[in-house]
């Protein structure tokens, strides 16, 4: 009983403090920055565990305890982060040939992961398969332009979310890849595949429009570029011809970026698109800081990225 | 329970007390950090993860064979061939593995393998080989068919592989092309082409279409002998001592 009351008191106490001087700051409109954190990894095909010391490629990478570790203390600096995935969650070691993807969405879970987005893989054993793990995942599954009226998946996923961070608005929206010739018809059944550009200009333009967010969020698993068929679709094509998205979260072609490309949106502002590789051995983070009384110079740029 | 409401009436109070400011993006920052030896597990994460890893290496971890290198499929060889000493091995393997079974269940024989270059999934590293290096390399659950292919299909598959340009696994077929990727030199089974059906083993992955090997849904027949990749080369790695995967000629470009 006293136990609780001193965590009651002492969570009274520092909403307090935080609400308390902002609240005072912004009516003397002096300085104001928030900070948005986005955290986010690709393509971890059930890499639970940390490659081992003599791996030919990976040595000593990777992890969910470890990631555990990572996000914890990012957390602790910013609580006003996301944890945002960007698709192939399944295949890639045993443990999904064992446990069929449990596993990955219970750590998914208890790492408190916000949203994700459905990789071709993630349809491995099935879109059977696929709704079978559900109830282990504890965040949204994001798609969209995947139409899945006809399937078991039908309602289980949003095109868009938009989560509130001090204040400020985060929309986030999903998009996957073409499926015909990537994985057997047998396994994704009646789902149908939708243009992503026309889906992400409709998408982009809800949640800015309509759901007045202060930042978008794509989560695509589009694939980064393909240099040798420049009419595919990807992420960097995506941005050039959309607006006001301002981070394409990219998986498929495991791309290692040391840093976001800076991409020149169809309305002359930034689009970031960033992607960390594959199989959990790096996290991605890409911080936003808002400010009360300064603006982004007009075209959208300017920033260290 | 007044201790609590009260916090909530002054954030109204100030809130309402002053115009309402907007917040503008001012900058953007980023940073990729490898999840490396330097970040300590998560003792909670890790214990969950435990039983399920236990069980696993419980059956996946005793050493079956030897791998005197690492084998990459991103190693074309200092003549960047169009085949790869990995692609090699898991295409003889699937030749070697399904011929006998093939032979015995339709008299037939298998004429020639096609893999994908994109379905090896993980290098094979140097040293001790376990049936976890089958689960890296071969994570999916294909298993091999073979595809009487006729003439016609043969054709698009050879078309196939001059215009793909990549390192496609295959195995008993030798392609050699010019340096425009027009087709110099063609053998199956050390025979040039014949104006037959041929059976080309493959994986059910590809049999259905993928990677754009449309050939294959033009097959003839589709003989299915359910053997799946991964135990082809597990029972592959228990037959033999040490494994030997080798650049060759089997598919290349003249320069």
């Amino acid at each position: 009983m006293k136990r609780r009351q001193f965590i009651k008191k002492s969570a009274v106490a520092s909403s307090l403090l935080t609400f308390g001087s902002f609240g005072l700051q912004s009516c003397a409109h002096s300085i104001s920055n928030k900070k948005i954190t986005i955290l986010h990894t690709n393509d971890v095909h059930s890499h639970i565990d940390a490659f081992p010391a003599d791996d030919g490629k990976y040595p000593n990478l990777g992890g969910f305890a470890r990631r555990a570790t990572l996000i914890e203390q990012i957390r602790k600096e910013n609580p006003n982060t996301l944890l945002l995935d960007a698709g192939d969650i399944f295949q890639g070691t045993p443990y999904f040939n064992y446990y069929g993807g449990e596993l990955e969405f219970k750590l998914m879970s208890k790492l408190k992961y916000d949203a994700i987005t459905i990789g071709n893989h993630d349809f491995d054993n099935g879109i059977d398969g696929l709704y079978t793990q559900l109830p282990h995942a504890k965040f949204d599954f994001l798609s969209a332009n995947y139409n899945f009226k006809n399937t078991i998946m039908d309602g289980k996923t949003l095109p868009h979310k938009v989560f509130t961070k001090s204040g400020l608005k985060i929309g986030v929206f999903g998009l996957g890849v073409e499926l015909d010739g990537l994985v057997d018809k047998r396994l994704y059944k009646e789902t149908t595949y939708l243009d992503p550009i026309e889906i992400a200009q409709d998408q982009a333009r809800i949640l800015k429009e309509n759901l007045n967010c202060d930042l978008i969020i794509c989560l695509s698993h589009l694939g980064y570029k393909y240099t040798r068929k420049p009419d595919k679709i990807c992420d960097i094509t995506l941005a050039k011809k959309t607006k006001d998205i301002d981070l394409i979260i990219g998986g498929h072609t495991h791309t290692f970026l040391d840093k976001p490309t800076q991409v020149i949106n169809s309305a002359g502002k930034e689009t970031l698109v960033n992607q960390v590789g594959c199989y959990g051995v790096n996290l991605g983070r890409v911080d936003f800081t808002f400010s009360s009384n300064k603006k982004l110079n007009s075209n959208g740029k300017a920033l260290a990225v | 329970m007044k201790t609590i409401l009260l916090p909530f009436a002054l954030i109204a109070v100030m809130f309402t007390s002053c115009k309402k400011n907007t917040f503008n993006l001012v900058e953007k920052q980023s940073k990729t950090t490898p999840v490396d030896t330097t970040i300590t597990s998560d003792k909670v994460i890790d214990n969950f993860i435990a039983p399920f890893r236990t069980h696993l290496n419980k059956t996946l971890d005793s050493t079956l064979a030897y791998a005197p290198e690492t084998y990459n499929k991103k190693d074309y060889g200092i003549n960047r061939a169009l085949n790869t000493a990995i692609g090699n091995f898991m295409a003889d393997v699937v030749y070697k593995q399904a011929q006998p079974i093939f032979k015995s269940r339709t008299k037939l024989d298998i004429d020639a393998v096609l893999l994908n270059h994109g379905g090896i999934r993980s290098v094979i590293s140097k040293g001790p080989i376990s049936a976890r290096t089958a689960y890296q390399v071969m994570p999916f659950e294909n298993s091999i068919v073979i595809a009487k292919l006729k003439k016609p299909e043969m054709d698009s598959l050879l078309n196939y592989l001059a215009t793909e340009r990549k390192a496609h696994p295959i195995s008993n077929m030798n392609l050699i092309l010019n340096k425009d990727y027009s087709i110099k030199e063609l053998n199956i089974n050390h025979k040039p082409i014949e104006n037959r059906a041929y059976y080309v083993a493959t994986s059910d992955y590809l049999a259905t279409g993928g990677d754009r090997m449309n050939f294959f849904k033009a097959a003839d027949t589709i003989y299915n002998i359910n053997y799946k990749i991964r135990n082809s080369l597990i029972d592959y790695f228990n037959k033999v001592d040490t494994i030997r995967p080798k650049i060759d000629n089997r598919f290349i470009k003249l320069n």
